[in-house]
């Protein structure tokens, strides 16, 4: 109880972003929805088009949609120049207002067509203009229904907006997301009743106004407007950007990745940076986030930049990939690869000790042996990701069966007995912790994955900048980090990614 | 026929066809000023979409109607309509206004908004207490709501009052009180009135001059007296037998 109340006492922030992007997106959507009605009004053919594709739209699942604007906007900078965001707010305004277009159509419209065509052919014959009678006529008439349909749109747009934290822009998503990774379930609640009880008072306060048009009760639909209007205000303020010179550092989604950016925030903070974090950002979008600026710096592992980003095969050296990193690195973005680390954060196969014994496996090539009677679990890029297809194709373990599973709750599969054997990470605690064998790789098939700091362009050459990066380059032991990942993740005594990073500092200084 | 020699209202060969069908087939037909004209006919006669073709809510397909010699084609159709007063059938009260406010509707968005008092003469005029002004259009009953359609219509002043099928949703008492009462307004006023109704009962107590059409063509032109008394062609005998066969079984019953 006592967390929980911590959890919704540290949401001040995410709250008030959450609120800022779902009232701009609904007021987008708005803007959009209500000409496009007027003009559906006027011609069938155009209400056909713009339902059609309102509803399309809908049928996209909303995190599939946030993260579709990040290649259009990329390449929109075609147009914009490149200082078009590509992460963060404007996509995910983008995303949600879409959301929000059909509902606030879809009542107009049928608001619309279902007018009293008496009163219609009234406003013609008194000698109203097509604008009077928009004005005078349609839109009061239609009011009540686009306001059921904006109550709508509303609901949805502050539940979808959740997601955006996966495409940078801070949101009640935050603390889900970052809950669920560590499994601090009060952090994951805390998300969930604000978003909700967001919602509500959304609901309730756009009600108001609903009625209000309704009744012709000209009070109570001013009011419930003044209250919503005045809640999105305090949310303004209290989202008030930081100081100008701000560090946005960059974190995929697990607890590995939360810990090094707080450890990396702290050294800059020390440096006379403010800093701030875009968290859970998606493997696919956290490069392209840094080569153009959206972050400023994060840790990617070598294998992953080797294979996703340029597109290699082979598996050379650590030492040499590293290097040849750094060089494509410099080439194509000007991004700077400051070093590695230290430690490996290497895809690997677990398998539960009694488990392997059992079956007598102990590397790759064993497990591919038993053909369709095991089951591998990955999480849910992993079966996407070239070092499967390696993998796979090297030991021939096609026949396998596979399944996913969110990277929260993989080892509970595996003692659960829901897969034999995973995808983990060489430097999970929960290896040690667990018990866990991991199975050999005779074959070399999966590359290193040399933990490296990356550093965007626009820092690239900022020597204060470097300066207080550069002692954690070769400075972490993969033990050091299996220690911090491991007590962030673990059941009992757990430690938030802050105290993780506090820790690290102290274990490598 | 009008001040300046012409009619006051012209229809030369105005036809309007939907598809293949013509629901208006080459009419031809002046109206003198001040004359209250009935337009008799079946369902799909034509005779509310030639009243149409006046205020232009239904452009011809073909010929042209001339109001006080001036082609109506030729004026920007907000104007024309807000110097026609129209009544309908389905009344088309604005639900979410006030009496008042429907009342002066047209006045307003002609740019001439009406004071309380204005608006109080004409519910006065049109037979109705002025202190329905601030209730909503809903709360009144039929017969008094189209009565507000009645002082609608002829709050901006015009000289030209269309009435299609205006007594068709009321009951029998109600409708007879709100004819008696357009026409008294129609004299009073000095309107040139036309009225679109399928009742040749009610043609004959209101107008004065009585048309009958049939596919889109007017196939007979009479006064009430002319009719009454035999004359216009079978095709509006057969209208007026009706009516007439009615007060003699009245009639007949007295005795």
């Amino acid at each position: 109880m006592n967390a929980l109340l911590t959890a919704l006492a540290g949401l001040r922030v995410p709250l008030a972003e959450h609120v800022l992007l779902a009232a701009a997106a609904l007021a987008l959507g708005i803007v959009v929805a209500l000409p496009l009605a007027v003009w559906a009004s006027r011609s069938a053919t155009v209400a056909r088009i713009a339902l059609g594709l309102a509803g399309l739209v809908q049928t996209i699942p909303a995190l599939a949609l946030l993260a579709l604007f990040f290649p259009i906007l990329l390449a929109l900078r075609g147009v914009f120049g490149p200082g078009l965001p590509t992460l963060g707010f404007l996509p995910a305004l983008l995303a949600l207002a879409l959301y929000a277009v059909l509902p606030v159509l879809r009542n107009a419209v049928t608001a619309r067509s279902h007018m009293d065509p008496g009163v219609l052919e009234a406003a013609d014959a008194v000698g109203m203009s097509a604008g009077q009678k928009l004005r005078l006529v349609e839109a009061p008439l239609a009011a009540p229904y686009v306001m059921a349909g904006i109550r709508t749109a509303a609901v949805w747009t502050i539940g979808a907006a959740t997601l955006a934290t996966t495409i940078g822009q801070p949101s009640l998503g935050d603390p889900i997301f970052a809950g669920l990774q560590t499994q601090n379930w009060a952090l994951v609640l805390a998300g969930c009743i604000a978003a909700a009880a967001l919602a509500l008072a959304a609901d309730a306060l756009l009600g108001m106004v609903e009625r209000g048009l309704a009744r012709r009760n000209r009070p109570l639909a001013l009011a419930g407007l003044a209250l919503a209007l005045a809640g999105v205000l305090a949310a303004g303020i209290a989202a008030r950007d930081p100081a100008q010179d701000t560090i946005t550092i960059g974190a995929k989604n697990f607890s590995e990745q939360y810990i090094l950016a707080r450890l990396i925030g702290a050294r800059l903070e020390r440096a006379g940076y403010q800093v701030r974090y875009r968290e859970g950002l998606g493997s696919a979008v956290i490069h392209d986030a840094l080569t153009s600026g959206a972050i400023d710096v994060y840790v990617d592992y070598s294998g992953t930049l080797w294979a996703n980003e340029m597109k290699r095969t082979g598996n050379p050296p650590a030492a040499q990939m590293d290097q040849a990193i750094a060089a494509w690195e410099k080439q194509t973005s000007g991004t700077r690869v400051l070093g590695a680390l230290g430690f490996e954060n290497a895809y690997a196969f677990a398998m539960r000790g009694d488990r392997a014994r059992g079956l007598g496996i102990a590397s790759l090539a064993d497990l591919a042996g038993k053909g369709s009677n095991v089951t591998i679990g990955g999480d849910l890029e992993f079966f996407e990701r070239p070092e499967w297809t390696a993998v796979r194709d090297t030991y021939g373990l096609g026949a396998a069966k596979r399944r996913n599973f969110s990277p929260t709750f993989m080892y509970d599969a595996l003692t659960g007995g829901e897969a034999d054997a995973i995808s983990a990470f060489s430097s999970d605690g929960r290896i040690a912790a667990d018990k866990l064998t991991v199975l050999a790789d005779p074959k070399h098939a999966l590359p290193s994955y040399d933990a490296l700091l990356l550093v965007a362009p626009g820092r690239a050459g900022e020597r204060r900048f470097t300066e207080a990066l550069q002692p954690l380059v070769g400075a972490i032991s993969v033990e050091a980090m299996r220690s911090a990942n491991y007590s962030v993740d673990r059941a009992d005594d757990k430690r938030s990614p802050q105290q993780a990073a506090d820790a690290l500092a102290q274990a490598i200084s | 026929m009008g001040d300046t020699g012409q009619p006051f209202l012209r229809f030369e060969q105005v036809s309007k066809t939907y598809r293949d069908t013509a629901a208006v087939d080459a009419v031809t037909l002046d109206i003198a000023r001040g004359a209250f004209v009935a337009l008799v006919g079946a369902s799909g006669s034509g005779k509310s979409t030639l009243l149409k073709t006046v205020n232009r809510l239904v452009e011809p397909t073909d010929g042209r109607v001339l109001l006080g010699g001036e082609d109506v084609a030729g004026l920007e159709g907000t104007a024309l309509r807000r110097r026609i007063g129209y009544v309908f059938q389905s009344i088309g009260l604005f639900p979410h206004m006030t009496v008042a406010e429907n009342v002066a509707i047209g006045p307003r968005v002609a740019g001439r908004p009406l004071d309380a008092a204005a608006v109080g003469e004409r519910l006065r005029r049109v037979e109705l207490d002025p202190a329905l002004a601030s209730r909503m259009a809903d709360e009144l009953s039929g017969g008094q709501q189209q009565r507000v359609g009645v002082a609608r219509a002829l709050a901006a002043g015009p000289e030209l009052l269309l009435m299609d099928e205006p007594f068709g949703a009321l009951d029998p008492v109600t409708r007879d009180a709100l004819g008696r009462t357009v026409q008294g307004l129609h004299r009073q006023l000095g309107l040139t009135t036309m009225l679109v109704t399928h009742d040749m009962a009610e043609a004959l107590l209101l107008a004065d001059r009585v048309l009958v059409m049939q596919a889109g063509r007017i196939v007979a032109d009479a006064t009430p007296g002319e009719l009454l008394a035999g004359g216009g062609g079978d095709a509006a005998q057969a209208l007026v037998a009706v009516p007439r066969a009615q007060a003699r079984a009245l009639a007949a019953m007295q005795l």
